[in-house]
């Protein structure tokens, strides 16, 4: 078998081959950037301590083209999206494993690059990256890489959120403004010269995801408008909430940029992704502490209340637009395509 | 007395609620026939016995009532018991919902008269009606028709109405709407909240001459309206109702719309009909304020329709702007509570009765063409009148079809018959869509239908697609068809001129907005050959990417940005399109995002009309830029509009050449009015050339031309012209656009064709 080196600076495939040029790869690496005690590199398994009570996992599998963009990068988005799928489960994450699918011939410097920015988004969120695996792929066979990772998070003592929980009346609110990871990201794959003020929101929410259930702890529940956008998030609380919901076109925060590279390509931002907001229903009268909570954290600055929840039992999810009309708000059906005729 | 002979006469078609049994009463009084006559689920059954039953029965279908439409006379022997005496009308049995519900009517002459003498105990009563005119399917909430499942339930006839009622040789025989002012609806004028005391009319139509808007009540919902003389107030309304420039409709009497548009023998026709359409006219003599309609040199005229409309025209004395009481894009509001709410903010008092509207419908666009009259949109008396299906269908399965996203109607068929439903909408909109669906569950109530098929379009992102898939889910065996949406207009066309099942292939020509192709591409400049079953596309335009989707219909200078571009004329586009920043929408482009390729012909309207500087920037209604391209054309001297060149190089017809022989007219400085009649000319030409080559090919035996686009009436002309000699399939009942798109989606699963959406 092939002896792979660092000198070539590129994957090769003897670094998934569970020799010594994958160990010096883990080694070198990964467990120098993600450095804390309970990371190894020597262990199949990494043996944490629990408290009691109630955990929550989630997995998500991250695939990104381009792998670097205004923001961020599928490293940081590897970390962070599931540290938010574990806040939005009202718990406070704890730690990550993660496994890479590596491209033969990725260059190992943006390797290092995107490791480096998922140690850094680890630190930031305040967890540990405890365990991992690597694979190489056949040049061909991937997009450069493919990272999963699963979130491990301890569920705060009398929270429970569920897209279930929602009831006619309450109040929908954004953490902010919609749609700049996934105009971000398409303006630099499509490479379009965009506004240098669109970049990515990609963050870790579970401080701010804290410090709303800490003003509210009654919140219903909470989401991340990722894939989708808005509109699919909406659709789904509406859903397992077998409830209708109303928001107003004019209520919704959108960046000036983000709206403008929108209107000119003929994207609704309800429906594009997002990586550092929360959506959170709570009861009518916990509306305002809500709000007042979320604009107090760094990341909710632009939150805003959107709309309410209704009655319906059709469980459609509508805008109210500024001309007064009430525009159903669909899931997206695959691709869109234009249906004016 | 013994056993006579005589005959059994079967009557079919729009026959009941009509005032048919009375004049088949007074007609058999007058031939000296005797035996009886009643409505059945079937329509009318007559027994007769008498000398003369072959005049008689030729008399039913030619003598028949105004409202009356008589699809057949079946007629057989039939032997009396005993020889019958008298002629007799009796009592409907209460059949189920076969026959016909009658559109709505417009005021008769004699029921107008009536409501104009002082000597008449109607006088001024804005509730008159007979069996020749009056509410219907406005006011019907079931079937059998008859008052009781009306909304005139609410209303005791009092004992002269009932005498009118009950008598035979009445105008009013059982008018099932009759009333008066002693037991009828009541009419009243509402301003802050407040009834008015005194004659609403008169003081509605002070109020009017004062500059006030107001809503009024009418048949199929609530209007607003206006004095249409009156600048400001017409302003006044468009910024109320958030409506910079789509055209108002305006009512009148037939003195008035002289005054103002070009209104010749067939249009007094089209305007007099118990529909009581808005009728499309040229603005011709007296000029009405630009705000009526900024921009357009049509306007949509109509005559009162109702007592009520007569009374206020008569008292106000001119024309009024009597546009739809809505919010922006919403349906119609019909409910007094509803008006009060919404309306509110728009009008300055509200002319309203306590008679419910019970179906929502708004006013039906008609115009004319060269080649007759044209319906754009159907709905208030127009519905629910049905169309026979062509030779070949009359025992196909019952089918419910969906039709598209905009401009929606469903249509259901049974025993050799469509019913197209009314103008639903657009099903993005929540109440149009709540209203789609009451339709879908209404029709079918009242005409007992029972689809065995259910169809829609291929386009799965359209909602009426959807709810078809949900429709057909929960039903045990109902198969769903997808059906292309070119295809589906070319089909409403065949089946509108009752092309025969087997009649073999018609080149259809499809000139639409858009609609999803099968390959995946977005479709809308076709030449299908095909039957009810299938097709081929034999032709098309040449494709160009739809930069922005949906925002290509909305802003015209994109696809004029695409069709320069195409054509090599980007630094045309640079200068033409100077100001606006082309390089992402071009990137766009490029890279295929969000700017699938499509060949629709209605987007080269609007890429021509930008081309020539009518719509900068965003349209302020939909086919604004293609209308006002149309009204240009029009008034180009024909010599000088020589057809602009397409490439006809193998199926694709490419408008580059176009392009670039308008680029030199533009640099000569010939006029835009030119420019814009070779444009259709061009299109005629590049389109009819190669249909032509497909009937004397023999690869078709006729021609249809459907779509959108052909609501132009000159461009229609243009091709009817370069087409003549051939059989020619055009629309005239059902619209060109999607609202006639359920009709050709039915007819094409009834036929097996179209795709197993499963
Ligand atoms: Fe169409
Ligand atoms: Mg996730
Ligand atoms: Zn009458
Ligand atoms: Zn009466």
């Amino acid at each position: 078998m092939k002896h792979a080196t660092f000198e070539k600076g590129v994957v090769e495939m003897g670094h998934g081959a569970g020799g010594r040029d994958m160990a010096d790869l883990i080694r070198h690496l990964f467990v120098t950037a993600f450095d804390n005690p309970d990371l190894t590199g020597e262990e199949d398994q990494a043996i944490l301590s629990f408290p009691a009570g109630r955990m929550a996992i989630s997995t998500d599998a991250f695939v990104v083209s381009p792998m670097f963009f205004p923001g961020g990068d599928i490293g940081a988005l590897a970390v962070n999206g599931t540290v938010n799928d574990v806040a939005m489960g009202g718990a406070d994450p704890v730690a990550l494993s993660a496994s890479f699918i590596l491209e033969e011939g990725l260059p190992l410097a943006d390797l290092a690059r995107v490791v480096g920015s998922m140690a850094q988004a680890a630190r930031t969120a305040g967890v540990h990256i405890v365990t991992g695996d690597t694979k190489v792929v056949e040049r061909g066979k991937g997009d450069g890489i493919f990272i999963t990772t699963t979130g491990f998070g301890q569920v705060r003592e009398g929270v429970s959120l569920s897209a279930r929980n929602g009831r006619p009346g309450d109040v929908v609110l954004v953490s902010g403004t919609l749609g700049d990871h996934g105009v971000a990201v398409m303006g630099r794959r499509e490479g379009f010269d965009f506004d240098t003020n669109i970049v990515s929101d990609c963050a870790a929410l579970n401080g701010l995801a804290g410090a709303l259930l800490d003003a509210v702890p009654q919140t219903r529940l909470m989401r991340d408008p990722t894939r989708g956008g808005l509109a699919a998030v909406l659709n789904e609380i509406a859903e397992a909430s077998r409830v209708g919901i109303a928001i107003r076109e004019d209520a919704l925060p959108i960046r000036p940029g983000v709206a403008g590279a929108c209107e000119i390509l003929g994207l609704d931002p309800l429906y594009v992704a997002n990586e550092g907001k929360l959506v959170a229903v709570v009861p009518p009268e916990q509306a305002e502490i809500a709000l007042a909570a979320l604009r107090a954290h760094p990341l909710g600055r632009e939150a805003a209340i959107i709309g309410e929840l209704r009655a319906d039992p059709d469980h459609f999810v509508e805008m109210e637009t500024a001309f007064g009309g009430r525009r159903m708000v669909d899931w997206i059906a695959g691709e869109q395509l234009p249906r004016i005729c | 007395m013994g056993a006579a002979s005589g005959r059994r006469i079967r009557v079919r078609g729009q026959v009941q609620g009509v005032g048919f049994r009375p004049f088949v009463w007074d007609l058999a009084r007058r031939m000296e026939i005797t035996g009886d006559v009643r409505n059945d689920a079937e329509g009318v059954l007559i027994h007769a016995a008498g000398p003369a039953l072959d005049a008689f029965e030729r008399a039913l279908a030619t003598e028949a009532p105004p409202l009356a439409e008589v699809q057949a006379v079946e007629s057989a022997p039939h032997v009396f018991d005993c020889a019958p005496e008298r002629f007799e009308i009796v009592a409907s049995a209460g059949g189920t919902a076969d026959t016909g519900v009658t559109p709505d009517a417009a005021t008769c002459p004699a029921c107008l008269a009536e409501i104009r003498d002082p000597a008449e105990r109607r006088h001024g009563y804005a509730f008159t009606n007979c069996t020749h005119c009056g509410p219907r399917f406005t006011i019907l909430d079931r079937l059998p028709y008859d008052r009781a499942k009306t909304s005139m339930r609410a209303f005791a006839m009092c004992p002269a109405c009932r005498a009118e009622y009950e008598n035979p040789a009445d105008r009013r025989f059982h008018a099932q709407p009759i009333a008066c002012p002693t037991c009828g609806p009541r009419l009243w004028l509402e301003v802050d909240g407040a009834e008015q005391p005194g004659d609403p009319i008169a003081q509605a139509a002070e109020m009017l001459r004062a500059g006030a808007i107001l809503a009024v009540k009418g048949l199929g919902g609530f209007h607003l309206a206006c004095d249409a003389l009156n600048g400001a107030a017409v302003q006044r309304l468009r910024e109320r109702k958030r409506r910079p420039a789509k055209p108002f409709a305006l009512m009148g009497d037939l003195d008035m719309i002289r005054t103002h548009a070009d209104a010749g023998p067939e249009a007094e026709a089209r305007l007099t009909d118990p529909a009581a359409p808005i009728l499309l006219l040229t603005a011709r003599g007296a000029a009405l304020p630009e705000a009526v309609a900024p921009g357009q040199d049509t306007l949509g005229w109509m005559l009162p329709s109702t007592p009520l409309h007569h009374l206020l025209l008569d008292a106000f004395g001119g024309p009024l702007v009597m546009t739809s009481g809505n919010l922006s894009g919403q349906p119609q509001v019909i409910g007094n509570d509803e008006a009060r709410a919404k309306l509110a903010p728009f009008v300055d008092g509200f002319l309203m009765h306590d008679r419910d509207i019970l179906r929502r419908l708004d006013d039906s666009v008609e115009r004319l063409t060269p080649q007759g009259p044209m319906i754009l949109r159907r709905a208030r008396g127009r519905v629910p009148g049905t169309l026979p299906l062509p030779p070949g269908f009359e025992d196909a399965p019952q089918v419910l079809a969906f039709g598209g996203q905009l401009k929606s109607a469903i249509c259901l068929t049974k025993s050799g018959r469509a019913l197209l439903s009314h103008h639903l909408g657009d099903l993005d909109d929540r109440l149009c869509y709540d209203e789609f669906r009451k339709a879908d569950a209404d029709y079918a109530g009242l005409f007992d239908h029972r689809p065995q098929i259910f169809a829609c379009d291929l386009h799965p992102g359209y909602r009426a697609s959807q709810h078809a898939k949900t429709r057909a889910r929960a039903h045990a065996d109902g198969a769903l068809i997808r059906v292309q949406h070119h295809h589906a207009h070319m089909a409403a066309c065949m089946a509108e001129n009752g092309w025969p099942r087997d009649g073999g292939p018609v080149a259809g020509i499809v000139l639409d907005g858009l609609g999803l192709g099968t390959d995946g591409t977005i479709w809308g400049g076709e030449i299908l050959v095909g039957d009810y079953v299938g097709f081929r596309r034999a032709a098309h335009l040449a494709p160009v990417p739809l930069i922005g989707g949906d925002a290509a219909q909305r802003e015209p200078w994109r696809n004029l940005l695409a069709r320069l571009d195409a054509a090599g004329l980007g630094a045309l586009a640079d200068e033409i399109l100077a100001g606006r920043d082309l390089s992402l929408p071009r990137a766009a482009a490029a890279r295929g995002v969000n700017a699938p390729l499509s060949s629709s012909a209605g987007r080269l309207f609007d890429a021509f009309a930008a081309a020539l500087g009518l719509v900068t920037g965003a349209q302020s209604f939909e086919g604004e830029a293609a209308m006002r391209l149309e009204a240009l054309a029009r008034s180009a001297p024909e010599a000088l509009s020589r057809p602009y060149p397409f490439d006809a190089a193998g199926d694709a017809l490419d408008p580059a050449p176009l392009f670039r022989a308008w680029a030199d007219d533009r640099a000569a400085g010939v006029s835009p009015a030119i420019m814009a009649a070779r444009f259709h000319a061009g299109l005629a030409e590049a389109f009819c050339a190669p249909a032509r080559a497909l009937i004397e090919g023999g690869a078709a035996r006729a021609v249809a031309l459907s779509g959108g686009c052909f609501q132009n009436a000159t461009l229609l002309d243009l091709c009817a012209r370069r087409l003549e000699g051939l059989p020619l399939l055009i629309h005239r009942k059902v619209p060109a656009n999607d609202g006639g798109l359920a009709l050709g989606q039915a007819l094409i699963a009834a036929a097996g064709g179209g795709g197993d959406g499963r």
